[in-house]
């Protein structure tokens, strides 16, 4: 086994933090090419700063968002407006549990 | 590696037909899928859903199993079919397949091999618990992963492997820490995918996490509550010295601004003030609270104002 002072020591990112990254950057985050995020867009379920795709600037919740729309696609078997519907929900639950939970006891 | 039941996992009977084990599928994978479902344990439900599906939608692959019964190898940890056992169950392609429906999180990448043929490999996800005090100050941690790896005779293992990891300071529950190329292995000149790690929290004994802010139970005596004190507060960053004002309810938070999870919008801390009445377990105790009855005898402690 490795030694622990051999370890090898990775380049860190916090992906939710992470902001100006272009459409190549969340193709590779994303595994997926360039049509597979542009269509994300069109369907209004990432909104990149900039107008064309070239200059577009994605932050990581954006690669977050268009990572989750891609596998509720792929293992639910959702069209694109589902998966934006589907999102779009997953989105009013979060808000309405983070209502209830200020209503609450919090951090419970 | 024990027998699963993919009847069982499924919730369908052993004779269910090809549409009811579909129609089940849809159902639980709705239900348990890990980007919808709050369930803590939705991603090996999951998993093993996939796992499941992937062989009794098949015809072949539901009639090997049934056949084998618990003879059956399933999942990532069986051993490539053209091994051990003689009268293999699966094709290669097929051994593959299943592979990529367990690991599989990206579009699949992996089928055409060929001499020209590069391709990323894919992202792996895995889960890491920290403890709250590491989100203060950050911290390092080994973590070892499970990496398949093809030998020369195109056999598949699991190779496991210790990664040392920096958890950065401010890091969230819920919030994916990015390892740039700790991923799958690409193919051909393709590079390797990154790993995400999932943060959460170990559950701590004194400290609620709310997002950014964190919330402390402050105990407090009655009198305390009553005439004001000032006590110091344990932080996960430390002690810090906290005043309470005179006539305190029990549940009222007092905030330490800025003494949350630290972060260019660093979260709060809340001491919620809880209240403890000292026992009456000697005479004199008892007759302090005789005393203290007759003092507040206008005192309804269940009046709505309170007082």
């Amino acid at each position: 086994m490795d030694h622990p002072s051999m370890l090898p020591q990775a380049t860190v990112t916090i992906l939710e933090e992470q902001t100006g990254l272009s459409l190549i950057e969340v193709c590779r985050a994303c595994a997926v090419n360039a049509d597979g995020i542009v269509e994300l867009v069109d369907e209004g379920l990432l909104a990149p700063l900039g107008r064309e795709p070239h200059r577009w600037r994605f932050t990581g919740l954006h690669v977050r968002r268009a990572t989750v729309a891609l596998r509720l696609r792929r293992d639910l078997g959702l069209n694109l407006a589902g998966a934006a519907l589907a999102i779009q929900l997953l989105d009013e639950l979060d808000a309405l549990r983070e209502k209830l939970r200020a209503l609450g006891t919090p951090g419970a | 590696m024990e027998f699963k039941d993919y009847y069982a996992v499924m919730g369908v009977a052993p004779d269910a037909t090809q549409d009811e084990i579909k129609r089940a599928y849809r159902q639980l994978a709705r239900k348990y899928h890990p980007d919808v479902s709050k369930e803590p344990d939705a991603e090996q439900r999951f998993k093993a859903l996939g796992e499941a599906y992937a062989v009794l939608k098949d015809l072949e692959k539901r009639a090997a199993y049934d056949q084998l019964g618990s003879d059956w190898q399933p999942g990532p940890d069986f051993q490539p079919p053209h091994g051990r056992r003689g009268d293999a169950a699966f094709s290669n392609d097929e051994f593959n397949d299943l592979f990529e429906s367990i690991y599989g999180r990206g579009p699949s990448q992996g089928r055409e091999e060929g001499a020209g043929f590069h391709a990323r490999g894919q992202d792996h996800h895995a889960q890491v618990f920290i403890d709250l005090e590491d989100a203060y100050t950050g911290a390092t941690r080994s973590i070892s992963v499970q990496t398949p790896e093809v030998d020369e005779r195109g056999r598949v293992h699991l190779r496991r492997h210790t990664l040392k990891v920096t958890i950065p300071k401010g890091v969230r529950a819920g919030q994916h820490i990015r390892l740039v190329g700790q991923g799958m292995p690409g193919m051909g000149q393709g590079p390797a995918g990154d790993l995400y790690l999932e943060v959460a929290f170990n559950p701590h004994p004194h400290y609620r996490v709310d997002q950014r802010d964190v919330y402390f139970d402050l105990r407090i005596a009655p009198w305390e509550a009553a005439l004001g004190t000032q006590v110091e507060v344990p932080t996960p960053g430390g002690r810090v010295e906290l005043s309470v004002p005179a006539d305190a309810r029990a549940g009222r938070k007092l905030r330490l601004k800025g003494r949350g999870i630290p972060g260019p919008v660093a979260g709060d801390f809340y001491a919620v003030l809880q209240i403890v009445v000292p026992p009456a377990d000697s005479e004199a105790s008892r007759a302090y609270y005789t005393g203290m009855a007759g003092q507040f005898a206008a005192f309804d402690p269940r009046s709505t104002a309170g007082a």
